[in-house]
């Protein structure tokens, strides 16, 4: 086994034509869960977490944001990119703990691409841009395209996810999840919801309830039907009931070691209403 | 440039220190490293998955799960423990040997507080709130339990460990 350690894309794309077959690690906080546990005992392993271009971000003339893959959660947890993309700071806060926070990163929610990853429902409300790039080339995905399945994408093995890029919008924002505790969990069911008064439309993606995150197209172009989200203040309390009702049909869950399928149905219903009701406080 | 390591040795900076890391496995933790191979013990391993946050050391000025850090990747980075955590002799490397007279404040106050029962939590949280209380002097309860959210104790309830950085914060508060 050899551990790489590049300073540079240009040498992480070296490292990976050497050794093609390397497992890239970003903060670690997943993969070196499955070798504590020799769940795997990779060949090779490529660390990104010194690439300085990775653990950057800035805000683009074009009302967007993109954030390196290498940028830590905690880092999105205050400041301007909290300012700018509050829903992604809400779920920042929930990952872990502060020291999973140092070290966990959107590069590393998206390579592992778990349903329970928190930054992930985020990243698909706001219909976020996903950068990869080769040695030879570079494409941008949309994260719909992206995500395949249960930690399954659509990154190839000579490719490094370098970035995210999202629309900063005007509305509210918001993320929330259940877990058994309050502190350090991971997420029994999530869901991040993004207004955008400027569209006239709600944005609403589940976590951990579907092999991929859940878009729920339905139950956002019913809510646009039933009041001017850009003029609204307020919600009726019916509405809300109704939404996420609607949202928890949209919702494909299993029973597993974390939760029950009914559990987690009932829960993104109460999530939706929770989050709306935030949004337009009755 | 290559910066592959095999299963040569590599040096790790941890402690104000140079500590070469030889014959090793090169996928091992860094908890794994400074427990089994550098002699540096007060990191505990619990659950070796981040949740328990025992095995917290700071890295380059974060508080972060050192079970979760793949040791050889932390080459170039300026590691403490919580045996680094009071001034050492500089020509000493720094083991669990070389200190047991000496103590810090906030472990002081551990003491005093009644914020260690078992005590296998306690290296880790220590040093959480070293880090907290270098970044926020005056930490709000809030922030204290959120800083130390992470670090999970079976014994205290966390009431004396609160009231022992609550008492840290009034000492260097006093004498600043």
């Amino acid at each position: 086994m050899t551990v790489a350690v590049p300073l540079s894309l240009a040498e992480a794309f070296d490292e990976l034509s050497r050794t093609p077959d390397a497992r890239l690690i970003q903060g670690g906080t997943d993969l070196m869960v499955e070798i504590n546990f020799n769940h795997v005992k990779p060949a090779n392993v490529i660390a990104l977490r010194r690439i300085k271009e990775l653990r950057t971000w800035h805000v683009n003339s074009n009302n967007t944001i993109t954030i390196g893959s290498g940028v830590p959660y905690q880092e999105m947890e205050t400041g301007q990119l909290k300012e700018l993309l509050p829903a992604l700071a809400e779920a920042a806060r929930t990952v872990g703990s502060p020291q999973i926070r140092a070290a966990g990163t959107l590069g590393g929610n998206l390579g592992t691409c778990s349903p329970a990853g928190d930054g992930l429902p985020v990243l698909f409300a706001l219909d976020a841009i996903v950068h990869l790039q080769s040695l030879e080339s570079s494409r941008d995905l949309s994260i719909h395209d992206f995500m395949l399945g249960v930690k399954r994408n659509a990154r190839t093995a000579n490719e490094i996810i370098t970035g995210v890029t999202v629309p900063v919008l005007d509305g509210w924002q918001g993320y929330a999840k259940v877990g058994v505790r309050n502190a350090m969990v991971i997420s029994v069911a999530s869901a991040c919801l993004a207004v955008d008064k400027k569209s006239n439309s709600v944005r609403i993606a589940l976590g951990a309830v579907g092999p991929t995150i859940i878009r729920c197209r339905d139950a956002e172009s019913w809510l646009v039907q039933q009041f001017d989200l850009s003029i609204a203040t307020s919600i009726d309390p019916a509405i809300a009931l109704e939404f996420g009702r609607r949202v928890a049909l949209e919702s494909k869950p299993i029973d597993d070691h974390r939760s029950t399928a009914d559990y987690r149905r009932h829960a993104v219903g109460v999530l939706a209403k929770r989050l709306i009701t935030r949004a337009y406080p009755s | 440039m290559n910066n592959s390591i095999g299963n040569e040795m590599y040096t790790l900076h941890i402690n104000g220190q140079d500590r070469p890391v030889k014959d090793a496995w090169v996928g091992e933790s860094l908890l794994y490293v400074l427990r089994e191979r550098l002699e540096l013990p007060g990191a505990k391993g619990a659950c070796e998955q981040g949740e328990c946050g025992s095995c917290t050391v700071i890295m380059d000025g974060d508080a972060v799960c050192s079970c979760l850090v793949m040791a050889a990747t932390a080459v170039g980075a300026d590691i403490v423990t919580v045996e680094g955590l009071i001034e050492n002799d500089p020509s000493m490397a720094v083991t669990a040997q070389t200190i047991t007279s000496q103590i810090t404040d906030v472990q002081q106050a551990f003491i005093e507080e009644g914020g260690v029962q078992c005590g296998f939590c306690t290296p880790g949280l220590i040093v959480a709130v070293h880090h907290l209380l270098e970044k926020n002097p005056e930490p709000t309860e809030l922030q204290v339990k959120e800083s130390i959210s992470g670090n999970i104790c079976r014994c205290t309830g966390y009431g004396r460990i609160f009231a022992a950085v609550e008492a840290v914060v009034q000492v260097r508060k006093a004498s600043r």
